[in-house]
């Protein structure tokens, strides 16, 4: 397992982190994605991948990996398989098209310094 | 650290779990969805997040009607920007209302039924490309004074979304005040339009942070739960102190004899609002209380069989590639 898997390199279709297929070979347990709380009013927030042979037990190596530090307050993990993303060569039509959208950004609208609270 | 914590919500009042709300409440920590709280906590935010949703969503359709009339390439791209974050401001909020249970298909049919309500300034038209200025400058400015508290409020997904829709909603105030700033240095009849659309604009702004704290009897309970943060008339004076230097700076006036500077208090003294007004349009005869349902009813209606038809093809589709 990488240092710092990105969601991206292990979801459906793609390689895992290990550079083997999804389709998990004979005896080798799942790949989960990890997402932490890192304190109450906060989203989860991916912190990285693990291998597991069910769902409790990935909750429970999850907290043994990642939150050995009190970084955590909740954990969600999910098989990887399970994540549908999209992929790096759709990078230009998924997001070029708010790249011209100067519009949607509240500098776009020139407003005099001496207007307040604006 | 208990990492195997049951997902099942428990609704009976076990003290050590009332306790522990309380502790959370008081220490201004955040509510998250697996924790317990109280049956009348959730009941309340439902309510509030589904209004809050049902607004966003009903409040697309003043404005959407000028799509199509925009005066310029540039005013309809904005315009279009503005309305397609509304859509999205209110799927944050029926998503924050579903991590308590509730179903989405279920607060739409209850909107569509009149048993959920939605801002009432929604209940008055648009009436000219003005409004659109108008309604960026006042009714989004008095959406924000409501909303950036409302990030700090007790339920975590609720303070999450709000924060989002902040964000973004900045750029819906800042283009309707230099919508209007445009007009106002155009011709004589421009700004008539202008100062015309504010005066009809401003009471029913003030009107948006609800009724006067004596008769809003679920604010101290909302307030205990750290939902809500300010009172309505706190909120309500904000928004007039920070409204009046930005009116001057525009070259408009609001409609209220009785607006001025009061030294002592250290902020505007302004006139009692219309409660009689406010009270009629959320009973439902504002003037266009009926064609908002109709035309959500409409849309909703007519959407079935594409919602149908998209389910049935990724039950096919599934379907196939089990095979």
């Amino acid at each position: 397992m990488s240092e710092n898997p990105t969601p991206a390199s292990a979801p459906k279709g793609e390689t895992d982190t290990t550079g083997s297929e999804t389709s998990t070979p004979r005896g080798e347990w799942p790949l989960y994605e990890v997402f932490v709380r890192g304190k109450r009013g906060l989203n989860h927030v991916h912190v990285g991948s693990l291998h597991a042979p069910d769902d409790q037990l990935a909750i429970r190596h999850a907290r043994d990996v990642y939150t050995r530090r009190n970084e955590g307050v909740s954990i969600w993990v999910v098989r990887s398989s399970e994540i549908t993303a999209s992929s790096p060569d759709e990078k230009d039509p998924m997001f070029a098209p708010s790249g011209d959208k100067v519009y949607r950004h509240p500098t776009f609208y020139d407003i005099p310094a001496d207007v307040p609270h604006m | 650290m208990t990492v195997t914590e049951s997902s099942t919500v428990n609704p009976g009042p076990d003290p050590t779990l009332e306790a522990q709300f309380a502790e959370t409440i008081t220490n201004k920590d955040r509510i998250e969805p697996r924790d317990w709280m109280p049956e009348a906590y959730r009941k309340t935010l439902i309510r509030q997040v589904a209004q809050h949703a049902h607004s966003e969503i009903i409040g697309m359709q003043p404005e959407g009607n000028w799509i199509s009339r925009a005066p310029s390439l540039r005013r309809k791209a904005i315009l279009l920007a503005k309305v397609q974050d509304e859509a999205g401001h209110g799927l944050y909020l029926y998503s924050a209302a579903e991590t308590l249970g509730a179903s989405r298909n279920e607060l739409t049919e209850k909107l569509i039924a009149g048993k959920q309500k939605y801002s009432s300034i929604f209940n008055y038209p648009a009436l000219s490309y003005t409004d659109v200025g108008t309604i960026g400058w006042l009714v989004d400015g008095a959406a924000i004074c409501n909303q950036v508290p409302l990030c700090r409020t007790s339920f975590g997904p609720y303070g999450r979304a709000m924060i989002r829709i902040c964000k973004e909603e900045s750029f819906h105030q800042r283009q309707g005040y230099e919508l209007l700033m445009t007009m106002m240095r155009g011709t004589e009849e421009q700004r008539a339009s202008v100062q015309e659309s504010v005066n009809r604009f401003w009471w029913p702004a003030l009107m948006m942070f609800g009724p006067p704290d004596d008769d809003s009897p679920n604010t101290a309970q909302s307030m205990e739960w750290g939902i809500k943060t300010h009172t309505n008339d706190e909120l309500r004076q904000k928004f007039v102190d920070m409204s009046v230097p930005q009116a001057e700076a525009l070259g408009v006036t609001f409609p209220d004899e009785g607006l001025k500077w009061n030294e002592e208090r250290g902020h505007y003294d302004f006139s009692t609002p219309d409660w009689d007004e406010f009270w009629s349009v959320v009973k439902g005869n504002g003037p266009c209380n009926e064609q908002r349902l109709a035309h959500r009813k409409r849309a909703w209606d007519e959407g079935a069989w594409v919602r149908e038809a998209a389910m049935a093809f990724a039950e096919k589709s599934a379907e196939e590639v089990a095979r």
